[in-house]
């Protein structure tokens, strides 16, 4: 790999790192179950831009864009179910606070 | 150079208003904005089929979803969220620290990044490699939207029986 190369994919690097620890700051600090999902989404961002500059980087473009899309429809299919519980919640707590969530039973 | 360095900053940018910013709203738009500069960011980086799939579906479909639920739900009460923000401080004042540690170990353990190089017949049709190599692949998200889609209609369905 280049020197170019190798600069580019650092420069991508500190950008998903920075990305992650936003993600992660989110999904840890907050107690708003939608504000989680969209911290879990943050993070697949982040995922998303590792692999297609891991795939630029190493030549694999193609292999990184299919991959990219096969993660990009789990992430759908994620989100939406988690919204579905999200919403089954709210109407069983009237309320989307994780605190909440440990009186679960059963 | 400049110019992805620019978008991934405006990435970063637009990651930390979504997570930062005190509405809900707010933070949906945000994560749509951030979805089209990390498409921007896929074409730059010769990715047009991904990029196309994450412009379509993560900024404009999955924002729509957000705010449809945000519409659904109430806000959390603002008076406990005030008692718990003091919590907070103490219970993730130690991130930082623990940030500067893995950061520090990472750069003690000096990761390489040069790559093997790619084998000689590298193909570079999307198509090719969805449709001929990962096949399974699409088995498998086909499976992931069926069980998706019957998760969604077993739990409006628990739902509304309730």
């Amino acid at each position: 790999m280049s020197s170019e190369m190798t600069r580019l994919f650092s420069m991508f690097g500190v950008g998903v790192c920075l990305v992650l620890i936003v993600g992660f700051y989110c999904v840890l600090t907050t107690r708003n179950l939608i504000r989680v999902l969209i911290g879990m989404e943050v993070l697949t961002k982040a995922v998303t831009l590792l692999i297609i500059a891991s795939g630029y980087a190493a030549g694999q473009i193609a292999l990184a864009q299919a991959m990219a899309i096969t993660l990009i429809i789990i992430e759908v299919v994620v989100i939406v179910v988690a919204i579905c519980i999200i919403l089954c919640v709210y109407r069983h707590n009237k309320s989307i606070d994780t605190a909440l969530l440990k009186q679960i039973k059963g | 150079m400049t110019t992805d360095f620019v978008l991934l900053m405006a990435m970063v940018l637009a990651v930390m208003v979504t997570v930062m910013t005190a509405r809900l709203l707010w933070s949906a738009i945000g994560l749509a904005l951030a979805s089209a500069v990390l498409a921007a960011l896929m074409f730059r980086l010769n990715s047009p089929v991904a990029a196309v799939f994450e412009l379509s579906v993560c900024a404009g479909l999955i924002p729509a979803i957000f705010i449809s639920a945000i519409g659904l739900t109430s806000r959390l009460n603002p008076e406990a969220l005030a008692k718990r923000w003091r919590h907070k401080l103490l219970k993730y004042g130690a991130m930082p620290v623990i940030v500067i540690l893995v950061v520090w170990a990472l750069w003690q353990l000096q990761v390489p990044l040069t790559f093997v190089a790619p084998p000689p017949a590298v193909e570079q049709d999307v198509r090719n490699v969805l449709w001929n190599q990962r096949h399974i692949d699409l088995l498998g998200q086909m499976s992931i939207l069926a069980a998706g889609a019957f998760g969604v209609v077993v739990l409006i369905k628990g739902a509304k029986r309730e």
